[in-house]
């Protein structure tokens, strides 16, 4: 027991700040009911950084390090993790909870430590001008809804008056996000909205799916995560719902969602902002460095699949944030402050994602000290059930700015005058 | 030979009735609140304060309130996270109403109206007892969080549904927002977790926990002697709920400072509490803290030793945590029905005899 004992303090002595290597948290889930989209996501994410080590000897000469920590998607949890780990020199948290980002956002603007939340979170976080340390490029929920609807016009030849369109959503702040935008844009299109809450965990959609069969919306989006979305999927070929009228946000949309309802999932579609499969030369580095070396985090499963490559493309991003702090401030050893600033200066071009081995898998865009939302194309992906894959049905394609624009400043105006926020950037 | 009444003597009558007759006790038990409020604020920081202390602090008034309710007066209570839902969104909704009184009587009254609504949903316990009650109250947890999350004026209409602490400050020093001193938001919680911990002491000592107790042992004995059971039951119903709305306030106001109510004051909170109570003990203030502290350090610790130490992966460590408290559980309700508290309280008995037991 003393023995415990000693060792106990010995790690927690250990675990004190060493500035030796760059520290990228990885706040994930590999337990509970959004264990499905956790797995891989934290997968893609941990062997990027394992491949950046292996092949290239880290960032700029430093090794990276990713200290994960298990939040269960639970927020008490994610609090003790960002604590635990935000001594240890965390340049960049990346949730991938909204409700854990929701609370980390005031609490590591005080710390000085920069969030991104990749396609969730607090979408008026792309409004730099208040949330100074939070970037949410290259998409947000409310491009997401503007995208959902703009590809609904487009084969709908531009006219959506007097449809019906239902939204099947995840009764928390991430499910609510969208409802404003498309409250907003039913006002400019003339469809009909109806807007369906699904409680936590999601395992239970009877009464929704019943209102939807007595209703016939004819388009259903859905804002769905974790177990929620499988049932969604099976619940929708129960009551025979044309699949090919069924959208799912991109957390809606990977192969754990559509795999268990088999044959009837064929033709659902789902949003993305970023490509999908392995057809990538980066892949064929992973395969290399860190598959065929046994350092593939997990059980070395997911690679290649939807959520195994956005936490691909999360470090990804991460990596050349802190490669553009470290050029700007000339140090390869940087801290959060530093690496805020490189978030801030990142720009994503063709000739960078040839060399990174991604040539034409995500929107080519610049941060902006204004701007940290990114340009917010959406593209759409189908699934195939017979060939089991995703593929790219629609390109990426820009969404309607001028109503998110205009929504995203309102709701920063807001945050910024309940919490007395200096605006910057000026 | 330590922990003894042998010369110890009560010349009053108030010295007889003191919560710690025994000297050795009394000494222990200043010195535990000396080092909680003149050290452990020095040597606080932001992870001891925000993964053990705040949990622990806020869990304790939680499981003490639950405690009054389940474990002195023996109404079984599943609602337990629904009402602290009600303390937390009293709090906010009167800390955005009125921002120029302070966050103290805030938290205060979110008690209050905690108390008023749980002495409500306590109205179906004159009719029912046990598992029926639980349903009862188990329907009061789901109606309150479905309330919570359909009503908008709630959460002032905010887009996302959440609920966020604005700063607040007493004597000039901020408890709430995310500019906190560690220390503040400490001795915060600890100064409700102490005075509310003294008052369920002694309301439990007194006449009325008496009356509690009697309705728990058996209701129609205790009608006989004269404790009127609709009085005992919708007091204690007031006063445990009177707790745990004041922790229900502190949890999102200064521990977690945004909230959702669907994921934070779900059914696992409720749960979770009622585990407190029963590992600690029932029918024991110091098994609430205990039951508190057990269940709030545990995974910290099994995280430390598991994948700080032994490197295991996270999940692995995730899952083992359940099956530890599910194991824990069931031992304690076969080896040791009343808990932590009662091996306590060996523990203490042992001690009185020792060196000589005979």
């Amino acid at each position: 027991m003393k023995k415990l004992g000693i060792a106990v303090v010995a790690a927690v002595m250990a675990a004190g700040p060493v500035m030796a290597d760059l520290v990228f948290p990885s706040l994930s889930y590999r337990t509970g009911p959004y264990a499905a989209g956790g797995i891989p996501f934290a997968d893609g994410y941990a062997d990027y950084f394992t491949l950046l080590n292996e092949r290239d000897g880290g960032i700029g000469g430093v090794a990276a390090r990713v200290l994960e920590c298990e939040t269960g998607y639970n927020t008490e949890k994610g609090v003790e993790c960002y604590e635990s780990t935000k001594g240890e020199g965390a340049l960049v948290y990346q949730p991938l909870s909204t409700g854990i980002t929701y609370q980390l956002i005031p609490k590591a603007t005080a710390d000085d430590i920069p969030i991104h939340s990749m396609g969730y979170g607090r979408t008026s976080a792309a409004n730099g001008t208040v949330f100074s340390h939070v970037f949410n490029y290259p998409g947000n929920y409310w491009n997401g809804a503007s995208g959902a609807i703009n590809y609904l016009l487009e084969t709908n030849n531009g006219d959506l008056s007097g449809k019906k369109i239902a939204l099947v959503y995840h009764n928390s702040a991430y499910g609510k996000e969208p409802i404003r935008t498309l409250e907003e844009l039913q006002k400019k299109h003339g469809y009909e909205f109806l807007p369906l809450a699904v409680d936590h965990p999601g395992q239970e959609q009877k009464s929704q799916w019943l209102q939807i069969r007595r209703e016939r919306p004819d388009f259903v989006l859905m804002w769905g995560w974790g177990v929620m979305n499988q049932v969604a999927v099976q619940e929708a070929a129960n009551i025979r719902y044309p699949m090919e009228n069924f959208i799912g946000i991109w957390w809606s949309g990977s192969e754990n969602d559509v795999l268990p309802a088999g044959e009837a999932a064929n033709g659902y579609k789902a949003l993305t902002f970023h490509g999908v499969g392995s057809d990538f030369p980066v892949f064929a580095d992973i395969q290399k460095h860190v598959v065929d070396t046994g350092k593939a985090a997990g059980a070395g499963d997911q690679i290649g699949t939807v959520l195994y490559n956005r936490g691909l493309y999360a470090a990804m991003l991460a990596a050349e944030a802190a490669k553009k702090a470290q050029s700007i401030h000339g140090v390869a050893e940087i801290t959060p402050a530093m690496m805020r600033d490189g978030m801030e200066a990142l720009e994503i071009t063709p000739a960078l994602q040839e060399e990174l081995g991604i040539p034409g898998f995500g929107p080519n865009f610049s941060v902006s000290c204004e701007n940290h939302g990114g340009p917010g194309l959406v593209g759409v992906t189908q699934w195939d059930a017979s060939a089991k894959t995703w593929s790219l049905i629609s390109d990426f394609k820009p969404t309607d700015t001028e109503v998110i624009g205009a929504l995203i400043e309102e709701d920063s105006t807001a945050y910024a005058s309940e919490n007395n926020i200096a605006l910057s950037c000026q | 030979m330590f922990y003894r009444e042998a010369g110890d003597f009560s010349t009053t009558y108030p010295q007889d009735s003191q919560t710690f007759p025994i000297r050795f006790d009394r000494y222990r038990y200043y010195a535990v609140l000396a080092v909680a409020v003149v050290i452990m604020p020095f040597v606080m920081n932001d992870y001891l304060v925000n993964a053990i202390f705040l949990p622990f602090l806020i869990y304790a008034i939680a499981a003490i309130g639950l405690n009054i309710l389940t474990g002195y007066c023996g109404q079984v209570s599943l609602g337990t996270g629904g009402f602290m839902a009600v303390g937390a969104y009293a709090c906010y909704k009167l800390m955005t109403a009125f921002p120029d009184i302070n966050i103290f009587f805030h938290v205060l009254l979110a008690g209050g109206i905690t108390a008023a609504v749980g002495t409500a949903f306590g109205l179906p316990s004159l009719r029912i007892k046990g598992f029926y009650l639980a349903v009862a109250t188990l329907a009061a947890q789901f109606f309150l969080v479905w309330l919570f999350n359909k009503v908008a004026w709630f959460y002032n209409y905010s887009a996302s549904g959440q609920i966020n602490a604005p700063e607040r400050t007493v004597f000039g020093v901020a408890v709430t927002g995310p500019n906190t001193e560690a220390w503040a938001t400490y001795l915060f919680c600890l100064v409700f977790t102490v005075l509310l911990a003294l008052i369920a002491r002694n309301l439990t000592r007194g006449s009325i926990g008496r009356e509690w107790m009697a309705i728990r042992d058996m209701d129609i004995a205790a009608e006989i002697i004269g404790v009127n059971p609709l009085r005992a039951k919708l007091t204690a119903f007031a006063v445990s709920s009177f707790f745990v709305g004041i922790s229900g306030a502190l949890f999102f106001a200064v521990y977690l400072g945004a909230v959702e109510v669907g994921e934070v004051f779900n059914i696992q909170k409720s749960f979770i509490v009622l585990f407190m109570i029963i590992i600690g003990g029932l029918g024991s203030i110091f098994g609430s803290f205990a039951g508190a502290a057990f269940l709030v350090v545990l995974p910290v610790v099994l995280k430390l030793v598991g994948v700080d130490l032994l490197g295991w992966p996270t999940d692995i460590v995730a899952h083992f945590n359940l099956v530890v408290v599910g194991l824990l559980i069931i031992v304690f309700l076969i080896a040791e029905p009343h808990g932590l508290a009662q091996l306590w309280r060996v523990a203490k008995e042992k001690l009185r005899l020792w060196p000589f037991p005979h």
